[in-house]
């Protein structure tokens, strides 16, 4: 009997195995691992802001709407708390992502500004700081794509046959992904202005 | 009607294989990789024998590749994907680096691996860009610019503490597991000769004295070559039994012979680096 109940367990496992719980907890660590990448990138360009400001403060400090965008950006993102929770949540997971969003068109902005200022361009530790800010920006876009893939291997291990049966029996959900926030920017073609040539 | 139906197949299926495609990412053959023909074959090995010079010294692995364009993508694009299929620097230790040059778009790049972020940051990176290599690629100095790019990169990660390079022996890279590999090949190839000489108990015996003694004077330990005498001499009494043939070129792994060849580590990036152009 005894061994019977356990040859029924043995086989249960197996069957548990086969049908995809250990692939959403490979998965899900997958995940995790790459939003913490995600996260990690975001908190080093946040933590680059400050330093930026107060030196284009030091040339151009007439430039307050900028300055102050940025500063407040920067508290918006402060605010929300990165927590690995937030991946669950699409709500939260939006926001997050508005946030960021925020930020990077107030630190786009801030550099157009900076263009304006010959001096601030000169100046080395700026030039430091814009390449450190670049740098970030590209391993923001690195991590996002590295998350954007976990997801979407994820994602596809929860809904195809048979995982899905276990999904749904164990709660498994989809997980939010990253959207194209300027999807209707991106469909209007570029317009091209060959008065502003750039050297 | 038909006609028509294949030739916007035919149509689609061009648009679909042409324009869009990516640049292909070339297969890693060496440390400086030259689409375009601007190094002369002297210049290139210059800084191959640079560059190998350096990662026996340093362990870190640098590499140069000089496309022509970097097709649809962006230059930052194109370089992640390089170094993701190259995988240079160390498994763990992440020390690799790459100067990509696409010399039509007139753009540049470092791309660094995770373990040189702190050495040759961002903002290194850029000053290379930007002060050492752009100037000189501006006058046309296309081999100038690199060498002192490379060396410029080469002074930032010499000075970076990093775990010191594995004391491979000189140049063919046999690592103890190919000797192994080959310890055992001898031991059947010598081990089946052997025992048609001698017979089988005594050709086994040989062989295992022959190998311990070979095995002791390699390791130089007493204990390991008696170890590996017993199991030479084990192997050659029983091989006999199955016969020879399926064994002659078992362990030869591809890798480890390729000779002058070069290949990645396995070190990952993440996107660091800076990005010029001229």
């Amino acid at each position: 009997m005894r061994i019977r109940i356990l040859a029924v367990v043995a086989v249960l496992v197996s069957l548990l195995s086969g049908c995809g719980y250990n692939a959403f907890q490979t998965g899900d660590e997958a995940v995790k691992s790459a939003w913490s990448e995600v996260v990690n990138q975001y908190q080093r360009r946040a933590d680059l802001v400050p330093n930026l400001v107060s030196t284009v403060q030091g040339y151009a400090a007439h430039e307050k709407d900028v300055l102050t965008q940025v500063t407040a950006a920067r508290a918006q993102v402060g605010s929300i708390a990165a927590t690995p929770e937030l991946i669950k949540d699409p709500e939260a997971f939006a926001k997050f992502q508005q946030a960021q969003a925020g930020l990077s068109s107030a630190l786009s902005r801030l550099l157009v500004v900076a263009e304006n200022y010959p001096n601030l361009k000169a100046d080395a530790s700026f030039r430091d700081l814009q390449a450190q800010l670049e740098g970030t920006e590209n391993r923001i876009t690195v991590a996002r794509n590295r998350y954007i893939k976990s997801v979407e291997a994820y994602n596809v291990s929860v809904r195809t046959f048979p995982n899905n049966l276990t999904a749904m029996a164990l709660g498994y959900q989809v997980k939010p992904n990253f959207s194209v926030d300027n999807e209707k920017a991106i469909s209007v073609a570029p317009k091209v202005d060959f008065g502003a040539t750039k050297k | 009607m038909l006609r028509a139906l294949f030739a916007l197949c035919l149509l689609c299926l061009s648009s679909l294989v042409g324009a869009q495609s990516p640049l292909a990412v070339p297969a890693l053959s060496a440390r400086v990789i030259d689409q375009t023909a601007t190094l002369s074959a002297d210049q290139r090995a210059r800084l191959e024998t640079r560059l190998s010079a350096f990662e026996r010294q340093k362990g870190a692995q640098i590499a140069v590749l000089i496309v022509a364009s970097v097709g649809p993508e962006t230059v930052e694009q194109y370089a992640l994907r390089v170094v993701e299929a190259w995988k240079l620097g160390r498994h763990g230790v992440d020390d690799g680096a790459l100067l990509l040059v696409a010399k039509n778009d007139r753009k540049l790049r470092i791309e660094v691996g995770y373990g040189l972020e702190g050495a040759l940051n961002d903002a290194t990176a850029k000053r290379i860009i930007s002060e050492t290599i752009a100037p000189r690629f501006k006058d046309g100095d296309f081999f100038g610019g690199i060498d002192a790019g490379v060396e410029a990169m080469i002074k930032v990660v010499g000075g970076e503490p990093l775990p010191p390079p594995k004391a491979t022996s000189s140049g063919a890279g046999i690592d103890f597991e190919t000797l192994i590999g080959l310890g055992f090949i001898a031991v059947f190839v010598v081990g089946g000769i052997l025992r048609a000489i001698f017979g089988r108990f005594l050709g086994a015996g040989v062989v295992g004295v022959v190998a311990g003694i070979v095995a002791s004077l390699l390791v130089s330990s007493l204990l390991l070559g008696v170890l590996a005498g017993i199991v030479a001499f084990i192997v050659s009494l029983f091989a006999g039994v199955s016969g020879l043939g399926g064994w002659s070129s078992g362990g030869m792994r591809g890798g480890g012979f390729s000779g002058g060849g070069f290949s990645g580590g396995g070190g990952s990036f993440g996107g660091g680096g800076a990005s010029g152009g001229w």
